[in-house]
């Protein structure tokens, strides 16, 4: 409904586009008041006409082949109107788009643009319609409780994740990706939007606070090596039970072979 | 023991040896692969060359030496890399400690092999086996005992405590087998029911907050308990294993639902038993936008917006559906238990319903 609405009003001339942004900030201001208890706080974000500006050039010649002139969508790729500042942020940042083949899903790349960049493309597709902000420090700032973190990542993200955050494959060439280089924000931003098929993680389900818990808890992950020395992948059974059959088992034969044999 | 033949051949033992089988139960083959008997010493090099024979010495010796070293270090590592409550010197107190107790055995080990395999004689010796059957003078003075002990202990003579010995041996294993009859009880109808019941409401995992509707937003996933199942209960996981649920809000549109089970859902919000219907692993590996439900033991994949149904893998049944509804706060509550047992089948489970 309010995406008809929007695309009316995305039909109007160019040259209105201010016009259309402080529209479209009051819808979205409205939007936001009633979805306030479930969204994902999209804050209305105050940009400046320039960056806005320069994000929409950008966006011209580097998105709008698969996502449409006026980010309405083409049969290449999706619509992003109302996606948000932080789902261009995630999508870019960790160098997923631009894509540069379709497959079972887009993966992370060396990214193309430069912060200042990312942000004025963000800021451009914001101005569209009101969708999820770019998370902010209440959910970013890694001072959360760990072992709470670590609970709330194994009730909600371990099924995918992997329990120690080293990924997993999914159905037809799809997978989870490892999060043990992901920056907090990348994963803030992953479980609000949801990117790709992953499912949406909204705060009424986990809160920022939590969302922070599990952040803190990554981190740590991140950040501390295995106490239990070489995590062989961490990936479980596959790669221990090779280690041990192939290479200890075959150590101890090895040594049978040689107990048994004649010196010369 | 000296009339048996011991038949002793030692270096140079040619191979064409008559071997003399002493009868017994020796079967003497006549037509057999001839015995090849020992085959040619060949002269190690450590007994050829002096100057290999010294290499040999001074390899045991280090394997000796590497092994009190070994030891040393060890004895070192414990002192050196004490535990704390830093998680990594474990790591490093298991690791040295166990490199020098490590070096210190297989120092030992490895340096006797060499020794005996490069130094000590090695003249190679076959030892027959002597035959089964005991002479006759020990078969005849074993019987004389027993004979003598039956005597003595009146086993034959004194009915009475003989058979009384038999109804003891007889009786006392059967304490044994009765016991078997407390690996019950048999579960019941406890693989029936879960501890969902009617009105009970949807609450997070793991910290059991109730859940409204208005809180589901569209590709939103939630980790599901029966509100009011108290970790403290004794069977907590017990339920909990059972119960489990996912919850999901997909397009109503998308839905395909049978005309029975139309009212299960709400608005596009369907909650499915998260145990699998193959053996029971957690299916929770939702993809949003294929609605792909995947277990990740063997890859058992459903069809979350037709009913769950099998599209992949070994599972057997759709997952059960929990029939939900939403109250007039606005929290989403069971409108009763599963209609159906979750999980794998079991013995008298019905294959269909």
């Amino acid at each position: 409904m309010l995406k008809n609405k929007l695309n009316g009003l995305r039909r109007s001339p160019k040259g209105l586009v201010v016009i259309l942004f402080a529209g479209l900030l009051v819808v979205g201001t409205g939007y936001t008041a009633v979805n306030a208890a479930v969204n994902t706080s999209p804050q209305a974000a105050s940009h400046s006409a320039a960056q806005i500006n320069y994000g929409k050039k950008l966006f011209l010649s580097n998105c709008a082949s698969c996502h449409g002139k006026n980010a309405e969508g083409t049969a290449n790729g999706p619509t992003l109107i109302g996606v948000g500042e932080a789902s261009v942020d995630f999508q870019v940042s960790t160098g997923r788009m631009p894509g540069a083949s379709s497959g079972p899903q887009m993966q992370v790349k060396p990214v193309q643009f430069t912060n200042d960049e990312i942000a004025a493309m963000a800021a451009f597709v914001g101005s569209l319609a009101t969708g999820p902000a770019i998370p902010g420090a209440e959910y970013t700032s890694g001072n959360g409780d760990i072992q709470k973190g670590g609970e709330l990542f194994r009730v909600n993200c371990a099924m995918c994740h992997n329990a120690a955050g080293k990924g997993g494959a999914l159905t037809e060439g799809k997978y989870a990706p490892e999060l043990m280089h992901s920056s907090a924000k990348t994963i803030a931003e992953a479980m609000i939007l949801g990117p790709q098929n992953m499912p949406v993680f909204n705060d009424a389900n986990i809160t920022p606070q939590e969302k922070n818990d599990i952040i803190t808890y990554l981190q740590y992950l991140q950040t501390h090596s295995s106490a239990g020395g070489d995590e062989l992948g961490g990936l479980g059974p596959v790669t221990e039970g090779l280690l041990a059959w192939l290479g200890l088992l075959g150590l101890i034969i090895a040594i049978t072979i040689w107990l048994g044999a004649k010196s010369n | 023991m000296s009339e048996q033949s011991k038949e002793v051949a030692t270096t140079n033992h040619s191979s064409e040896a008559e071997h003399v089988y002493d009868g017994g139960l020796n079967v003497v083959h006549q037509d057999a692969v001839k015995d090849p008997g020992i085959e040619p010493h060949r002269v190690r090099m450590t007994d050829k060359s002096p100057k290999h024979e010294k290499n040999a010495v001074r390899q045991v010796v280090a394997l000796f030496t590497l092994s009190m070293l070994g030891s040393a270090f060890a004895l070192y590592a414990y002192f050196a890399f004490p535990i704390n409550e830093d998680l990594t010197t474990v790591r490093n107190n298991t690791l040295f400690l166990g490199v020098g107790i490590t070096l210190g055995l297989l120092g030992i080990g490895i340096g006797a092999v060499h020794w005996a395999k490069t130094l000590m004689p090695d003249n190679e010796v076959a030892e027959d086996r002597h035959a089964i059957r005991s002479p006759e003078d020990k078969r005849a003075a074993a019987i004389e005992v027993i004979n003598l002990a039956n005597q003595e202990s009146g086993f034959s003579r004194r009915k009475l405590i003989r058979r009384t010995l038999y109804g003891a041996l007889a009786l006392f294993p059967l304490p044994g087998i009765i016991i078997f009859g407390d690996l019950g009880p048999n579960p019941g109808d406890k693989l029936r029911h879960t501890a969902w019941k009617q009105g009970t409401r949807l609450a997070r995992d793991p910290y059991g907050t109730p859940i409204k509707a208005s809180e589901i937003t569209e590709g939103s996933v939630f980790h599901v308990i029966p509100e009011g199942l108290n970790p403290e209960q004794e069977d907590y996981l017990e339920q909990k294993s059972k119960a489990a649920v996912l919850l999901v809000r997909v397009d109503p549109k998308n839905l395909i639902e049978s005309d029975e089970k139309k009212d299960w859902s709400y608005q596009g919000i369907v909650a499915y038993s998260k145990i699998c219907t193959h053996v029971g692993c957690p299916v929770a590996l939702y993809e949003q936008t294929t609605h792909h439900l995947l277990c990740p033991c063997h890859q058992s994949t459903f069809d979350l917006v037709d009913g769950c149904k099998v599209i992949f893998g070994p599972a057997s049944r759709p997952l059960p559906q929990l029939p939900i509804y939403v109250d007039e706060e606005g929290y989403l509550r069971a409108q009763s238990d599963f209609h159906e047992p979750v999980g794998p089948s079991f013995w008298d489970r019905s294959a269909k319903a």
